[in-house]
């Protein structure tokens, strides 16, 4: 794994755009390769380096390295960032190789999180590309004596209007001896000039995925590395009274065990939950020796934590007023003037997130005091923090390498489990591999909140949706680390509850108190799972009401086509950390992806018996999408034949990487719908492996999944969340065309 | 402690491990044949799967003391220095997101086609049933089984 860091050298500091992000870097990667081409008007000085940022170098050989800032947990970042880079620089992809950046803030933002890999990085990313390649143009019109306008790079060659033309291997020493052209001159390719953004790109790995040399967290080897598991206590977070270890010392290959202190409540989203570390020489014996450890556990403060009578306590909250976070008009009036009031509870478990490869992380604290870690991360600068932090040495001397990630859907944001590693790394004085097996993935989560929702929507006498009552109530994420996080927060709350889009004049939505008890984390699309659950099922109730179609219905609702003022609706009012008036919320925009599943998915038409086509519609993450699930139900089974996607996450850089995150997501919502349920008894989580928390297998997803992706020339947003959202309520109204009853608890449980 | 020699991809290698120890471990920690993954040490996930004398087993719990005179294939081994059609039928359709299922999915997959040249829709789901991918690429595993099928 350090052959990766060998060939990295510091080729110098240059303050090139040094007005953006990019620009803030302390000094500059570039990689050295040998020169084997002939033709000397493609390369040139083998050991020149042009590295005009951060993010690219080209070498004297013609080769174009760019470095993948963001963590590819499957969504394709790491292909689609270089990728817009590539585009502009005229690169060839075949020419491109790509490094994963260790945890620096010179990068600017790594925290692979939230679906805004490309919405942030695309505007710079293409500027980053596009003065390079006006450089290198330059270098070309100055070894011809001619004008930069005659000059035109083109698939990693500049061309001269005369015909003549040198590759960029050859330009790239000349090229790096130029000053940095001012932001003016710098031009942005016509979309229709584009070679590879809105085209189809396989991922970069590819090949090395299918041969099973693609290196994951898991992977990674250091020699003499010892392997370390840990018993932690069943009560997260809760101590040890005492342990004995002899038995566990006697398995062949365990080299030593202590114990990893307890962090106490809250236990916070960093610190290890700790417990008796077992180190052996490799997994199985780790494993087995861990097995063999006898342990008295200590009670914490969630010992009386138990999720079935918790959820049942919020429920029972959300019958009573509570703190109004929007409200416009007079809720109770209009309730009490409606001909029809319709009213309904729903119930979501905690969900566990359980990517296929466990947390992991390989550390190798030196006796020179500093650290190098190993891990497949999705935020490596919190992680670089957290581990200086534990280990208290400064940050300079912590080194964050980055690993593909064997899945994530926001477990690997925490870092608690690559802290681990570094301190066991410290305390038994040699490199620590730190293994996760499934049982501690499930059992130790940061888990998805548990939620209960309180819905009232009244019409009246001209069959006009007039009142509008929603309460959500659940434990925060901040209550993990924070013991004054006892309600839902407005970030939370903007997540499908206050957006709520439609035109209504009487709204009230309202959240209480509910103090985390576990600990709580994010998970792919958060609490958008929770709202677009509980408005996605009402929604198809008040069609049903006002005997109209469901999509009919919702085009109703949301009026006439505009760009919604939440700002002067909620205080505070969160779009994604993104600026309303940069990111409107567009009814328009919703409408066309609904309007363009209804006519792709064949809405409207005949299906047999035991089948139903649901439908729903949500924007999260600042994504519009419409979802139409067709289901069929035979005795209990639910099978899901067909489902429709439309999506406007304006420009599509990688398309064939959008359409695979929403066949993923739609198999990502079918397990929350129809089977996956963490439950807590007496502080203590229940399931512990696949055969108890159950999860989404072929025979279960979607059979097929079309996704429609609108042509869009809008600033592009992410689509690793927004398919789950609208999935989950379309597949329970699916489920209520084909059976008849109304889904109102995850996951469900048929009649 | 016992010694034992294990024909993997054709080549034999020598290791020290107790009876009990995992192929999977045998292969990942004192071979260094990382290919194989770890998924839930249950043979509940399919991740680590791999060939015992052609047919598919859950290398999380075959232990090595029944492996001697077994031919065992990895996914490091399954194409003889080339692609495998199905490995070349999983790059056509673009079936890996994260990746980390993927040898096991491949496994399962080659073995199934090797019992049953031509599955039916019934027959995938029944062979890959075993096997999770929580990044959810099943409907692309499927396209690629039948895209695999042609291609062999």
């Amino acid at each position: 794994m350090e052959k990766n860091n060998t060939s990295i050298y510091k080729p110098g500091r240059r303050d090139f755009l040094k007005n953006t992000a990019l620009g803030s870097g302390a000094f500059l990667l570039g990689i050295q390769m040998s020169c084997t081409d002939r033709n000397k008007f493609l390369t040139g000085n083998p050991d020149a380096t042009f590295a005009p940022n951060v993010y690219m170098s080209i070498s004297g050989t013609g080769e174009v390295t760019l470095i993948a800032h963001r963590s590819e947990m499957g969504t394709g970042i790491r292909t689609s960032l270089p990728l817009i880079m590539a585009d502009e620089l005229e690169a060839d992809w075949t020419k491109v190789k790509l490094e994963q950046a260790i945890g620096d803030a010179k990068y600017g933002d790594q925290n692979t999180d939230g679906s805004y890999s490309v919405r942030m990085f695309y505007p710079q990313l293409r500027k980053a590309g596009a003065t390079a390649r006006l450089m290198l143009e330059q270098a070309a019109a100055n070894e011809w004596g001619v004008d930069v306008s005659e000059c035109t790079a083109k698939n990693h060659q500049v061309h001269h209007t005369s015909g003549k033309s040198f590759g960029y291997g050859y330009l790239a020493e000349k090229a790096a001896a130029l000053p940095v052209p001012d932001e003016s001159q710098i031009k942005l390719k016509d979309p229709k000039d584009f070679k590879y953004i809105t085209k189809k790109t396989s991922i970069y790995d590819l090949e090395d995925i299918v041969t099973g040399k693609a290196g994951f967290g898991m992977d990674v080897e250091i020699p003499n590395a010892k392997v370390a598991v840990i018993r932690r206590n069943p009560e997260a977070g809760a101590g040890i009274k005492s342990y004995n270890a002899d038995a566990a010392l006697s398995v062949p290959g365990v080299q030593k065990i202590y114990q990893m202190d307890a962090p106490g409540f809250p236990m916070g989203y960093e610190r290890p939950l700790g417990g008796i570390v077992v180190i052996a020489d490799h997994s199985w014996a780790a494993i087995k020796g861990r097995d063999a450890l006898s342990i008295e556990w200590d009670r914490g403060a969630n010992h009386d934590y138990n999720s079935a009578d918790y959820i049942g306590d919020m429920s029972g909250l959300t019958k009573k007023n509570g703190s109004i976070k929007r409200e416009q008009g007079q809720i109770k009036k209009a309730l009490a003037g409606a001909t029809q009031v319709i009213e309904q509870d729903y119930r979501i478990p905690h969900f566990s997130h359980a990517p296929m490869e466990p947390p992991c992380a390989t550390a190798h604290f030196k006796e020179d005091g500093t650290c190098k870690i190993w891990a497949p991360v999705q935020d490596p600068q919190w992680t670089h923090r957290a581990v200086a932090g534990a280990l208290e040495i400064e940050p300079e001397k912590v080194t964050v390498n980055v690993t593909l990630l064997g899945g994530a859907f926001g477990r690997k944001s925490k870092p608690d489990f690559v802290v681990e590693a570094a301190l066991a790394s410290r305390e038994y004085g040699g490199p620590i591999k730190l293994l996760w097996t499934r049982e501690d993935d499930i059992q130790f989560d940061f888990y998805h909140f548990s939620c209960a929702q309180h819905m009232k929507v009244g019409i009246n006498a001209d069959n006009k949706v007039i009142a509008w009552l929603h309460r959500s109530i659940f434990p925060p994420i901040a209550g993990t680390a924070d013991p004054n996080g006892k309600q839902a927060s407005t970030f939370e709350l903007c997540m499908g509850m206050l957006d709520m889009p439609f035109d209504i004049e009487n709204v009230s939505c309202e959240t209480n108190e509910a103090p985390a008890k576990i600990r709580i984390g994010w998970l792919r699309s958060v609490a958008n799972i929770n709202h677009a659950f509980a408005v996605g099922c009402m929604i198809d109730q008040v069609a049903e009401a006002r005997n109209m179609d469901p999509v009919d219905n919702m085009l109703d609702l949301l009026g006439p086509d505009r760009n919604i003022d939440f700002g002067s609706m909620v205080d505070g009012f969160w779009n994604y950390n993104e600026p309303i008036e940069n990111f409107p919320w567009s009814t328009a925009r919703f409408k066309n992806v609904i309007n363009t599943v209804k006519e792709k998915s064949g809405w409207g038409k005949d299906l047999p018996q035991g089948r139903g086509i649901g439908f729903a519609a949500h924007r999260s993450f600042l994504t519009y999408v419409a979802c139409a699930v067709e289901v069929e139900v035979d005795e209990g089974e639910i099978k899901i034949p067909m489902v429709h996607f439309a999506v406007d996450c304006g420009v599509a850089v990688n398309p064939e990487r959008i359409k695979s995150q929403f066949e993923g997501g739609a198999a990502f919502g079918a397990s929350l719908v129809l089977m996956s349920k963490i439950t807590v008894e007496n502080g203590a989580v229940v399931q512990d492996n696949f055969d108890n928390y159950l999860v989404a297998r072929i025979q279960h997803a979607p059979y097929e999944t079309e996704v429609h992706i609108i042509d869009s020339q809008e600033k592009p947003t992410g689509v690793g969340e927004p398919p789950v959202p609208p999935f989950i309520p379309a597949l329970c109204n699916a489920i209520y065309q084909a059976t008849g009853q109304r889904i109102t608890e995850l996951p469900i449980k048929l009649a | 402690m016992a010694s034992y020699t294990l024909k993997i991809n054709n080549q034999l290698h020598e290791v020290e491990a107790t009876p009990d120890m995992p192929l999977l471990w045998v292969l990942r920690d004192l071979l260094g044949l990382t290919g194989t993954k770890y998924g839930c040490g249950k043979a509940l996930c399919g991740t680590c799967t791999v060939h015992v004398d052609g047919l598919p087993m859950r290398s999380c719990i075959v232990t090595i003391d029944g492996l001697a005179d077994k031919s065992i294939t990895t996914i490091e081994g399954l194409g003889d220095n080339k692609l495998h059609p199905v490995q070349k039928a999983w790059m056509e359709e673009d079936v890996p997101q994260c990746g980390y299922c993927q040898s096991g999915q491949i496994m399962s997959a080659v073995a199934l086609l090797e019992s049953n040249p031509n599955p039916s829709d019934e027959d995938i789901d029944a062979a890959m049933a075993g096997n999770i991918c929580r990044c959810g690429t099943y409907v692309r595993i499927r396209r690629a089984i039948k895209k695999a099928a042609k291609l062999s």
